[in-house]
């Protein structure tokens, strides 16, 4: 029987993408690792290589599809001794194809289960771990997350009235930002793997290179320790290096250089010469890339005096937060997130917009629970806040932006108002930043609680590479809901 | 791919005369070796185990399209004659340890495909429960000690296992691979002065496939030369064409020698090509198409043995074609049993944390 060639899943996070070109024709011969078609995803073209051999018998989904979702049979494949007669045999060989409608009905009787409501098929648990990551890690993706309007005090100064509003995702404002300072301070300049010639592992810098040369954006060799090390004799030497780390798994290789060098220079000088550097990545959990790529580090570096971390959650937050990194004077830990890299936000239309470091932000208003949270914990925080809103429990969201130096006055004004809290982080629950923030709370605001507080952070353990218990091990919106129940003392 | 056969000292060893002159003597023992002579049916078993890997990377990444296996998945499609060559070369107690594009490696030392291929999935068969992943498998048996997602850093643990062996004095070597990109990093270097000091007996095998996920091995590398990097540690170093088993092989025999001789570390650097992309989402554009076919049809490991075995060991295409059935029923029945493979129970989560009982501080 002919084998079908389906459309395969290029990334770990690819569901659907456009069938751009077929690089072979009905009839061509095809080796195993000859191109066949060339396919587009959210971030790249990618090449689809044949994996058997054989005569390409009938070509399924036409060039110039767009939405064609992984598993759909793009082609049929002819073997040893097959002819066009045998084509009919091919189970899903439904007339022309090419359209979306026959797309969906290949990929149904198909039976290889990609789609969402999952019927009793093999399990691929692949499918089932990133479309339910999806809807549980980043709720509301594919929407453009709006800018709280009704939120008084510290936001409404940020952003003047009046102010247009544009729509973009964390990976064009971590570009915009960085390319924005290079052009503002020649003494910027972007540094490390891959982040020129490749336009960064995750295209963060993508074009850069193009705009401001080798020069100003200086791709390395796999050298961690030694380019996080050179970064701070370059900051010594005047320069303000961003240092881009390919994750933040990889600067352990270099927390030395972080800690003993970049931190601790200005006390140990007496003043004199401290290090303005920044280092930046994708930090925490992506999905499936196991333990040792798969680690929240902001309780790490959030421990060490003369470091600031800032770790993210919207758009406009990313872009602001990161302009004001690349001029502050003090060495900061930019913590971003894989995950959140494709959402897009609302962000203030503004020549120069900066975010200051230091300030936590209300991002949702509440009277019956403060619910604190970073980066991509604030995806449970929200929508948790959204859930418990229908059962009548108003959450007041804080978004600590900034993990140190940590804005506790905000989240202490609010625990006194609200008089529960919980935290919500995806790193390990020893020493975290929940932990921490709990304890402050006790000391300033011991007689407003009417409740411990609770955190919900990571399992404590590694991260699993399998499916079903990497689930298990990260944070989910219903253990948020459950803590935010026990604090009301509601069930 | 043609090793070099001369070699002499680097100009900018910073060794003084008299030592730089040692070292280049030491080298000059080490030309690289004719290519090993292989019989009927060494060709067979060097076929038919790079076939193996070869038909269950191709699965791998039909399996990863599929969405059955997540995360990174590297690719060994290419290389296989590196490891199927110094595995003919090892024996039984000897040391493997590798990084990320580690499926050849593992299959090579004997480990099942169905263990390896349902750890890819995710499943409770696989070599580490489902928890480990394409990057991160082991087996105690095999003495293959990982699968380790961090660039460069199986190199100082690789150069650990030689020194268990050395203070245990049994006469096992430790087979250290990484890449060209991982000779970068600064934990090598520190290993090979130790290695050097101590004469551990550590082969580290160099699988030079030209680039470091986008980077080639000239925008990331002063020395381009990797069988070069141990001069100042007085480590010899031999370049290999790793796309001929039998030259891998030869040089594997002349590494064992030396290391259980007590000699110390040795350099291998295997002159190889990767096929397929870094991982499955790189669109690898910094190479062009025609590079990858001329190497594919010129320099095909699996295709030049499969010439052999047709032409001086007079096989016939049905001899050879018996040998690819039993690979690809192999291979099948892993993948078979890889999807079908109950995920692990959740208890697992919870496991292995530690070797001994610890409560957890789980709420
Ligand atoms: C310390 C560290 N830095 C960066 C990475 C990301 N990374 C994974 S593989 C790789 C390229 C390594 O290339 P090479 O050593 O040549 O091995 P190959 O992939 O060619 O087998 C990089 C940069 C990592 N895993 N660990
Ligand atoms: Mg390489």
């Amino acid at each position: 029987m002919p084998t079908e060639i389906l459309m395969p899943a290029l990334s770990p996070t690819m569901e659907e993408g456009t069938l751009a070109k077929w690089v072979k024709q009905v009839g061509d011969d095809v080796a195993a690792g000859d191109i066949i078609a060339e396919i587009e995803t959210d971030k790249a073209t990618m090449e689809v290589e044949a994996v058997d051999e054989g005569r390409l018998g009938k070509i399924l989904v036409e060039a110039g599809s767009e939405g064609v979702k992984v598993n759909t049979p793009i082609a049929l494949l002819l073997g040893e001794g097959e002819d066009e007669g045998d084509l009919e045999k091919a189970g899903s060989g439904s007339g022309g194809g090419g359209t979306k409608a026959a797309d969906d009905a290949d990929q149904k009787s198909s039976g290889k289960g990609s789609d969402s409501d999952g019927g009793g098929s093999a399990k691929p648990s692949r499918d089932e771990a990133v479309s339910d990551m999806s809807a549980r890690r980043v709720p509301g993706e594919g929407k453009v997350h709006p800018e709280p309007k009704d939120v008084e005090g510290e936001l409404a100064q940020e952003i003047p009235e009046g102010t247009e509003m544009v729509s973009i995702t964390v990976r064009e404002a971590l570009r915009d930002a960085m390319a924005e300072e290079l052009r503002r301070d020649d003494a910027v300049f972007v540094m490390g793997e891959e982040v020129a010639e490749y336009q960064g592992a995750y295209k963060i810098t993508q074009g850069l290179l193009d705009e401001f040369g080798p020069r100003r954006v200086v791709d390395t060799p796999i050298t961690e320790h030694g380019f996080a090390g050179l970064g701070v004799g370059a900051a010594f030497g005047g320069l303000r290096p961003i240092v881009e780390f390919m994750t933040f798994n990889f600067a352990m290789q270099a927390i030395d250089q972080i800690i003993n060098s970049a931190a601790k220079t200005l006390y140990m000088a007496g003043g004199q010469m401290g290090c303005p550097i920044v280092f930046r990545g994708p930090n925490g959990a992506a999905a499936r890339v196991a333990a040792q790529h798969s680690q929240d580090y902001a309780a790490w570096y959030s421990h060490v005096p003369g470091l600031k971390v800032v770790q993210p959650y919207t758009a406009a937050d990313y872009k602001g937060l990161l302009k004001s990194a690349i001029r502050d004077p003090n060495p900061v830990i930019f913590l971003e997130n894989e995950i959140l890299y494709g959402q897009t936000f609302e962000i203030p239309k503004l020549d120069d917009w900066t975010v200051p470091i230091g300030k936590a932000r209300i991002h949702r208003p509440g009277t019956d629970v403060t619910i604190v949270s970073f980066g991509i914990g604030m995806t449970y925080a929200v929508k948790a806040a959204e859930e418990l809103a229908k059962e009548g429990i108003e959450a007041e969201v804080v978004d600590l932006r900034t993990i140190r130096p940590m804005d506790l006055d905000t989240v202490i004004r609010s625990v006194k108002k609200t008089n529960r809290c919980v935290t919500v982080e995806e790193g390990f629950p020893q020493c975290s930043v929940g932990g921490h923030i709990a304890s402050e709370i006790m000391v300033r605001a011991f007689d407003y609680l009417d409740a411990p507080v609770l955190k919900v952070a990571g399992k404590d353990v590694p991260m699993p590479y399998a499916a079903n218990l990497e689930k298990l091990a990260l944070p989910s919106v219903k253990e948020v809901i459950d803590a935010v129940k026990a604090v009301t003392y509601r069930d | 791919m043609a090793a070099k056969s001369s070699r002499k000292s680097s100009s900018n060893a910073t060794a003084g005369q008299e030592s730089a002159k040692e070292i280049v003597k030491t080298l000059e023992h080490f030309d690289p070796p004719a290519p090993a002579k292989f019989g009927k049916d060494d060709e067979i078993r060097a076929y038919r185990d790079m076939l193996l890997i070869r038909r269950f990377e191709e699965k791998a990444g039909q399996l990863y399209g599929m969405g059955f296996i997540g995360g990174f998945c590297h690719l060994y499609i290419g290389q296989e004659a590196v490891v199927v060559g110094m595995q003919m070369a090892m024996k039984e107690g000897d040391q493997v340890i590798t990084g990320y594009r580690d499926h050849g490696h593992m299959l090579a030392t004997g480990m099942e495909a169905r263990g390896v291929m349902a750890e890819l999935t995710g499943r409770r068969s696989g070599y580490s429960k489902g928890k480990g992943g394409s990057m991160h498998m082991f087996s105690k048996e095999k003495k293959f000690f990982g699968g380790h997602g961090i660039v460069g850093a199986q190199v100082p643990i690789g150069t650990g296992l030689a020194f268990a062996s050395q203070y245990n004095r049994t006469d096992a070597m430790s087979i250290t691979y990484f890449g060209d990109g991982a000779a970068n990093q600064g934990q090598v270097y520190e290993s090979f002065n130790m290695a050097s000091l101590w004469k551990l007996p550590v082969v580290y095998v160099i699988e030079n496939n030209r680039y470091a996920m986008g980077t080639s091995v000239s925008r990331a590398s002063a020395e381009t030369d990797f069988s070069h990097r141990g001069l100042s540690f007085k480590i010899p170093g031999i370049q290999v064409d790793g796309m001929d088993v039998r030259a891998v092989k030869a040089a594997g025999d002349l590494a064992a020698k030396h290391c259980r001789s007590g000699e110390g570390p040795i350099i291998l650097e295997m002159m190889t090509y990767r096929y397929r992309g870094h991982s499955m989402s790189d669109p690898a554009k910094y190479r062009s198409r025609d590079e990858v076919q001329k190497m594919r049809s010129e320099s095909d490991p699996i295709e030049q043995v499969k010439k052999r075995l047709l032409g001086d060991h007079g096989m016939s295409e049905d001899d050879v074609k018996a040998i690819d059935k039993e690979v690809r029923e192999i291979v099948a029945d892993a993948a078979d049993f890889a999807q079908n493979d109950p995920e692990p129970d959740p208890s697992e989560l919870w496991t292995d944390v530690y070797a001994d009982e610890i409560p957890q501080t789980a709420e």
